[in-house]
């Protein structure tokens, strides 16, 4: 991130220079022929990106899935029948029944809202956390960055799966929304250290900038600086490190479930489907391969989403 | 270097007690009356209550309480002495049966991670931009994308019940055979940074003066390649696999709960399902300390193998 970071800041001080450089010479950079923007660059080679747009499908599928699932399915994800447990496809339910009897598709199509959910809501968690940490540390910097770095330190030290155990363990309520509540907790508990890290870098070359030197003479204070000069410079490179971060979310909130400590019962989550799935597999495979390919293509869809973004924002790469 | 490990020392020390004080304040404290929840559904009687609150020093309360039991904590753990699992049996024996197996899945997996990773990584960063180095990204991403809870269950599915190629389980004394199938599995996480680090450094490496130098000098590229820009390209590369091993030694929760494989993670697995409270304190904490020493040996390794790194 940090060479973005570099070539964006000194791009700004070419552009600055450029104009009132020297009064005599003609400006080289015409209307016609206007200096393309990093951001103008980056959107020119996302447009070419197969892969964005993929991803990009994925994402807007997903995410309507989440919102409105009786689009996608006709059927009810709780109506389970013991009779027809594990019986192959028939009456909407494309990929048949499972252990349960319940319909296989639909509980993967409903499944959605959750890992969703969880997934943004940790990233916003995430993100406030790092913007906050990473502001302070970049901002005032010396001893405050210091501490704040150092406590970075130790929670990047901190194994992720192994303290979320530990601290979902704790949590004993088996009320929907707690355990969702708690999964989302832990999780942006744990993961906001490298989104802070990038909040601290971009802070600290939006620092230097001569448009905060201009704000301060003006009589801003510290606040009003942070707020409004610096923080709206140093947003973008967050959100794609957040972008990526969701997918892991989702991911690491499915691995919970699967253990048995994330979301529980009445939530339905493809991590616990496909421990059922799982354990259930020598009889009947579509039960565990529908809800993992629903799992695999959403951790995917926004990881690859991010990761196109970053290397178009990347110079370095092209 | 002196310097540089007493000062790296320190700081893992601050992380030791910083992560048990989490863990410890986590799991133990505030959690109510602790010796009912040790008896469970019985009463317990006030003998018994007396004799539980001494042998704990639970009748210290407070700020001060709490730190006495938390470096009683600490004192057990750095011997070694883990207390018992609800099954009755030692938690340090369970480990002690346990490790062998984990560090054998360990070498496996680090083992697929050398050979198919640096490799690829290595090929991919010369011929930067041809089919070879875009399908491996794309195979990379793919694979980075796919958590293991979709990936273990899958393989084992269809690699192992399917088509019947390795055995599905490895039971209670596996053989390198059945060991071989999880162990790629793990592995194909490592495997795939392996790869992108590989691939990284080799390519900025080959645009570095140097390599500028010995082809004006007239070397053939081979010897570019194996003598100036691997040499340097791997240091990263080592470093990510020393901690790698640390990952793979304790994080291999899923994988041995999956595949049945009898190593520390599955019996933390196991702990977690049969909501076995002290097992997986004991084993969460063992496990941290791994990492932090892992961590450890790998940044004075590091500073060893580049000495630019230990004058910050």
């Amino acid at each position: 991130m940090s060479d973005f970071e570099t070539v964006a800041a000194t791009e700004n001080q070419a552009a600055r220079r450029g104009p009132s450089g020297e009064p005599g010479t003609p400006n080289q950079v015409g209307a016609a022929n206007k200096p393309r923007s990093l951001a103008g660059d980056a959107w020119r080679d996302l447009r070419r990106n197969p892969i964005f747009w993929i991803s990009l499908a994925l994402v807007v599928i997903f995410t309507l899935m989440a919102l409105l699932p009786g689009v996608f399915t006709a059927n009810n994800p709780n109506d389970c029948l013991l009779s027809r447990q594990h019986a192959g496809p028939s009456g909407g339910a494309i990929f048949g029944y499972d252990f349960q009897g319940c319909d296989t598709y639909s509980r993967a199509v409903y499944g959605t809202r959750a890992s969703l959910l969880v997934g943004a809501l940790a990233a916003l968690g995430t993100g406030i956390i790092a913007l906050v940490i990473g502001m302070l540390a970049g901002y005032f910097g010396r001893w405050v960055d210091a501490v704040l770095s150092r406590v970075i330190d130790v929670v990047l030290g901190i194994p992720l799966l192994l303290a979320a155990i530990v601290l979902l363990k704790r949590v004993s309520s088996d009320s929907q929304w707690a355990r969702i509540g708690a999964v989302v907790f832990v999780l942006a508990l744990l993961g906001w250290t490298t989104a802070a890290r990038v909040v601290r870098s971009s802070v600290i070359t939006a620092k230097e900038q001569d448009y905060v030197a201009a704000a301060r003479m003006l009589g801003a204070g510290n606040s009003r600086i942070m707020w409004r000069h610096i923080l709206p410079n140093s947003l973008a490179p967050v959100i794609v490190v957040l972008t990526i971060a969701l997918g892991s979310f989702i991911a690491a909130e499915a691995t919970l479930s699967f253990l048995g400590i994330g979301l529980k019962a009445p939530t339905i989550s493809w991590g616990q489907d496909i421990d059922t799935g799982r354990i259930h597999m020598r009889e009947a495979a579509t039960p565990l391969i529908v809800p993992s390919a629903f799992l695999a293509l959403t951790v995917l869809a926004f990881i690859m989403l991010g990761d196109a973004i970053r290397d178009a924002f990347d110079p370095k790469l092209r | 270097m002196f310097r540089y490990i007493l000062r790296r020392l320190l700081q893992m020390v601050l992380a030791f007690f910083g992560t048990t004080l989490i863990v410890y304040a986590l799991t133990f404290a505030g959690q109510g009356d602790p010796i009912q929840a040790l008896a469970g559904e019985r009463p317990v009687t006030p003998a018994q209550r007396a004799y539980l609150t001494e042998k704990y020093n639970l009748d210290q309360t407070g700020v001060g309480g709490f730190f006495y039991r938390y470096f009683d904590y600490v004192k057990d753990l750095l011997q070694g002495n883990l207390g018992e699992s609800l099954t009755g049996r030692s938690i340090g024996d369970i480990l002690q049966q346990a490790w062998p197996v984990t560090v054998r899945l360990a070498l496996i997996a680090l083992a697929v991670a050398i050979i198919f990773g640096v490799s690829a990584g290595v090929i991919a960063g010369i011929r930067r931009a041809s089919i070879f180095d875009n399908s491996t990204l794309v195979l990379t991403l793919l694979v980075l994308g796919i958590p293991t809870i979709v990936l273990a269950p899958l393989a084992q599915y269809f690699l192992g019940v399917k088509w019947q190629l390795f055995p599905p389980t490895a039971g209670s004394d596996p053989t390198f055979y059945a060991l071989l199938l999880p162990g790629i599995v793990l592995g194909s996480l490592s495997l795939a940074t392996a790869l992108r680090l590989t691939r990284a450094s080799v390519a900025e490496n080959l645009r570095a003066d140097y390599v500028r130098t010995a082809r004006s000098k007239g070397l053939v590229k081979r010897r570019i390649v194996i003598v100036h820009v691997l040499r340097n390209s791997l240091i990263p590369v080592v470093t990510f696999l020393g901690v790698e091993l640390g990952n793979l030694m304790s994080g291999a929760i899923i994988t041995e709960g999956v595949f049945n494989i009898p190593g520390v993670g599955f019996n933390l697995f196991r702990g977690i399902r049969t909501e076995d409270g002290p097992l997986v304190v004991g084993i969460v904490s063992v496990l941290v300390v791994v990492y932090l020493v892992s961590n450890l040996v790998v940044d004075v390794l590091y500073a060893v193998l580049d000495p630019r790194i230990r004058y910050e």
